[in-house]
């Protein structure tokens, strides 16, 4: 190849750079290791990090059994090593498994379009946030504090004027005499999320009929998608932005996981991201393809409704994969183990809050650093000390059960937290 | 003659809820070990829902069959060549994926302490080590999920930096041939947009930037190799122009497996960056991701980086949230950890060595390219190409057959087609990233099937203009997609 191109030597092909930009060492980088070096050396650093502890963690990133299936597939070298699909006659794989999960995301919660994708739950809020600012020509939001605290802070760094709605001290669920006092007309939205980081189920048709009496809009926020499989869907939302990492997404320390944003109709091309939308082929065949790109960045640089490029198509099909293999009746039943674990753990610690919840639950104490370390010793992570993000919460723990989560691990934490009241 | 395919049956699916049947399932649970709640007792029936309409209910062997199915659909970088022009559509690594589905690595919750997660913190820091070795900068975050998000980051490091000066100022310059994630950042970012024109050879027209630059431009995006796949070779003066006015030099890192191991930003002037690990760092694309977007700042931006950063203490590594100057968090957690594990692992089987080696054989596939295929088609700038080179279709278009319709015909070939009418700036353009994956012989079978076309264009246009012929579904027509909008299936009625 080199004789081709009349050159000498490898390096003869950047001969033309400047002098000065060469950088004139190796670079100091460990040499290339083996296929047995670079497993041994993430085994090992997978070691020391709990591995097969139970775990009482939730907000926000949920442990669900992960069905086989869904590496199977997802493994398959056409699906994991192609690109976005814009050349749609030999992208259908992935295309038609798009539509099949912007079609789901749709039955499961009750809006009526679902793009392929966000970055994930936190990125999905702003840009919900941005979208109803576009669709009200208003330039500010409420998002409810009882929103993933992280969500919050990724809302103010998209440069979001946000305003905070106090939860109420006995139900967990928003304040609404909060929210009824700081709606205006400059108010584009009302950002709630439920179940809410506290595992409350809010009361959505509420805040809706407020939101909407201001001419603002309501967006719905979820991290636990698996409460879908048995919670009304928040059919009163205008957008839907919620995290999915619950459909079998590994934890993996924070990502990748996968965002969507779902809406009404009217607001469809306000939309971030990519669709795929039905059509024919010459042959008036039935297929897929890349659809409303007005919309994106490739076509309409500055004035694009988002900058977003790369999704999480990969990590989209694996929870479409989770759907399928679950589906109608298996999607219900897991919700209703989740919400059985959750409400045995929470029947026997003195819960903070009244309101409804589905598998998580903040629970009054004492000390929660101390009953953690207590638990360590016996090969469990606990719940998540709520100081971290709420300092007037001291003596409080959101635990999370799931499936997964087994009996005799919740008689083992209610011992250790009852036994200090 | 078409010589790397033919055609072989594919099986018809249709969609998950069309195979559906009351009943059928495919998932098991274990019996529950506590009693099972009435859910309208325990949430209330104003919170409860009493099915999923219309959701899916299919066999396992329905789902495997369904989807393996619809895999055969795709072309894959598995299958063959998939030249991409600033894309990087190399080979993903096998191993990569088995280390990031450790037990110990995929299972950790974000939220357990610190001194239960070492591992993770210490791969991360690792990672952020090799990057900034690599790019010559001085620190590195690994939060951004994806190039766009990187960029977005980048130009709140700029503001943050300018505004603790005293003034955020309005513009940011974009050349013609920029991504349009570029001019989309900009805006997402609070700036003001001012396009520069390239001159004759591709490049940054230095004497219109020293023009443009002034008190109320905060920086320059500049993709380097650019998009023609030419090197910047005025940077250092590129750099000193803004410099002198106290604007900055952002790059867009997309184009990095052109340099990696022969030249480092840090070292040409480049105040911040991005990488895309799923671009240079070979993880895999998978149908358009997940990504992973780490920025490199110099030293002087670092107190404004995403928090929380590592630090290593005595008693191991931490999540720092004591950060005054940060911008915040841009996304929940740490970043796509999972991506970053890969890309770890990608550079180790590598080393310093193996990296730069990847970058020469990347130079040497898209010369190889561009010499086999400059007798039929036309080169866009005479300029010398790095890892990718970019043709006009003026030739062919003349004849009637435009980028758009070779790309297709390509298909037909049995090659993903290359990027199709980007950038802007060249009439028609085929921009062809072969990377360092490629064999002589996957490369020379591309530049038969190209040479092919050519002259199919001078005997039969029609033919290529019909393409692609072979493929199991026929031309998609995309302009009736978005003229009714069809983005879910309904239940026949």
């Amino acid at each position: 190849m080199l004789d081709t191109l009349g050159l000498a030597r490898l390096e003869n092909l950047y001969a033309h750079l400047p002098k000065e930009v060469l950088l004139d060492r190796p670079l100091n980088l460990p040499r290339g290791k083996s296929e047995y070096e670079i497993i041994d050396y993430f085994r090992a650093r997978g070691a020391g990090n709990a591995a097969g502890y139970a775990n009482f963690l939730g907000a926000g990133v949920y442990r669900h059994y992960r069905p086989v299936l869904v590496d199977t597939v997802i493994s398959r070298g056409e699906f994991l090593t192609s690109y976005t699909p814009y050349q749609a006659e030999i992208s259908q794989g992935t295309l038609t498994a798009i539509f099949e999960f912007q079609t789901m995301i749709c039955q499961l919660t009750g809006m009526d379009v679902a793009n392929a994708s966000m970055y994930d739950g936190s990125s999905a809020v702003p840009e919900a946030a941005l979208m109803a600012m576009r669709a009200t020509g208003r330039g500010r939001v409420l998002v409810a504090r009882s929103v993933h605290p992280e969500y919050r802070e990724v809302l103010r760094t998209y440069r979001v004027e946000a305003e905070e709605i106090a939860y109420d001290r006995d139900s967990g669920g928003i304040d609404i005499g909060d929210l009824e006092s700081k709606l205006d007309t400059r108010t584009a939205a009302v950002i709630v999320q439920s179940p809410n980081f506290f595992g409350i189920v809010e009361n959505v048709k509420q805040a809706a009929s407020l939101a909407h009496a201001r001419g603002a809009l309501l967006i719905v926020v979820f991290t636990e998608a698996v409460s879908l499989g048995l919670l009304e869907p928040p059919r009163d939302a205008d957008i839907v932005a919620g995290e999915l990492q619950s459909f079998a997404i590994a934890p993996s320390y924070g990502g990748p996981f996968a965002g969507v944003l779902a809406c009404k109709e009217k607001h469809m091309r306000q939309l971030p991201g990519r669709l795929v939308g039905e059509t024919k082929d010459a042959n008036g065949n039935r297929a897929f393809c890349l659809t409303l790109s007005a919309r994106e960045q490739h076509i309409r640089r500055e004035k694009a409704t988002s900058n977003i490029c790369t999704n999480q198509a990969l990590i989209a099909l694996m929870a479409t994969v989770f759907m399928a293999v679950y589906g109608k009746q298996g999607l219900r039943e897991l919700a209703l183990q989740n919400l059985s674990k959750a409400h045995y753990l929470g029947g026997k610690l003195h819960r903070l809050f009244s309101g409804p919840y589905f598998n998580e639950f903040a629970a009054v104490v004492g000390d929660p650093q101390q009953i953690n370390f207590a638990l360590g010793a016996q090969r469990i992570i606990g719940g998540l000390p709520l100081d971290r993000f709420y300092p007037e919460l001291k003596d409080a723990m959101l635990f999370c059960c799931t499936e997964m989560t087994g009996r005799s691990d919740m008689d083992v934490v209610a011992a250790a937290v009852n036994r200090r009241d | 003659m078409i010589k790397k395919v033919r055609p072989h049956p594919t099986q018809n699916e249709p969609l998950l809820f069309e195979i559906s049947s009351p009943g059928k399932m495919g998932y098991q649970l274990p019996d529950l070990d506590v009693p099972s709640l009435d859910p309208i007792a325990a949430l209330g029936a104003e919170n409860t829902r009493s099915e999923i309409e219309d959701f899916p209910e299919v066999s396992e062997v329905d789902a495997i069959r369904h989807f393996t199915r619809l895999s055969t659909w795709n072309y894959a970088i598995d299958l063959g060549l998939y030249p991409l022009g600033s894309c990087s559509m190399k080979y993903n690594p096998r191993v990569n994926e088995a280390v990031a589905r450790t037990d110990g690595l995929a299972w950790i919750h974000p939220y357990q302490p610190d001194s239960r997660s070492q591992g993770a913190m210490e791969i991360t820091a690792t990672l952020e080590a090799a990057l900034a070795e690599i790019t010559g900068m001085d620190a590195v975050t690994l939060q951004p999920a994806a190039g766009a998000q990187g960029e977005f980051t980048g130009l709140l490091l700029v503001r943050a930096w300018l505004q603790s000066l005293g003034n955020a100022r309005r513009r940011v310059l974009v050349p013609d041939s920029a991504h349009g994630t570029n001019p989309a950042t900009v805006h997402m970012a609070g700036y003001e947009v001012a396009h520069i024109a390239s001159n004759a050879r591709g490049m940054v027209d230095t004497a219109a930037l020293e023009r443009m630059v002034d008190q109320d431009v905060a920086a320059l995006m500049l993709t380097n190799p650019n998009t023609v796949g030419v090197f910047e070779e005025q940077i250092g003066d590129i750099a000193r122009i803004l410099h002198a006015k106290d604007a900055l030099l952002y790059m867009d890192g997309a184009n990095m497996n052109a340099l990696v191991g022969i030249a480092r930003p840090g070292d040409f002037g480049v105040d911040v960056m991005h990488l895309n690990l799923h671009k240079t760092f070979s993880t895999p694309h998978g149908g358009g991701g997940p990504g992973s977007g780490p920025v490199a700042v110099k030293k002087f931006l670092e107190p404004f980086l995403p928090l929380p950063r590592l630090k290593r203490t005595d008693d191991g590594w931490r999540w720092d949230y004591d950060r005054p100057q940060s911008i915040g968090r841009v996304r929940a957690f740490y970043g796509n950890f999972g991506v970053l594990v890969r890309a770890l692992a990608y550079i180790m089987a590598h080393g310093g060595d193996g990296l730069k080696r990847a970058t020469l054989d990347a130079l040497l596939n898209a010369n190889y390219l561009r010499k086999l295929l400059e007798g039929c088609y036309e080169i866009a700038y005479d300029a010398p190409s790095m890892h990718e080179c970019v043709f006009t279709d003026r030739r062919q278009a003349a004849r009637g057959a435009p980028t758009g319709a070779i790309a297709k015909r390509l298909i037909d070939y049995g090659f993903h087609p290359y990027t199709v009418s980007f950038p802007l700036i060249v009439h028609g353009a085929l921009m062809i990233e072969p990377t360092e994956t490629e064999s002589k012989l996957e490369l020379d079978l591309f530049a038969e099937a190209m040479i092919d076309i050519a002259n199919e264009i001078e005997n039969d246009p029609k033919l290529v203009l019909k393409a692609p012929h072979s493929t199991r579904i026929a031309k998609v027509d995309e302009v009736a997609a978005a003229r009714r909008p069809i983005l879910k299936w309904r239940p026949p009625t």
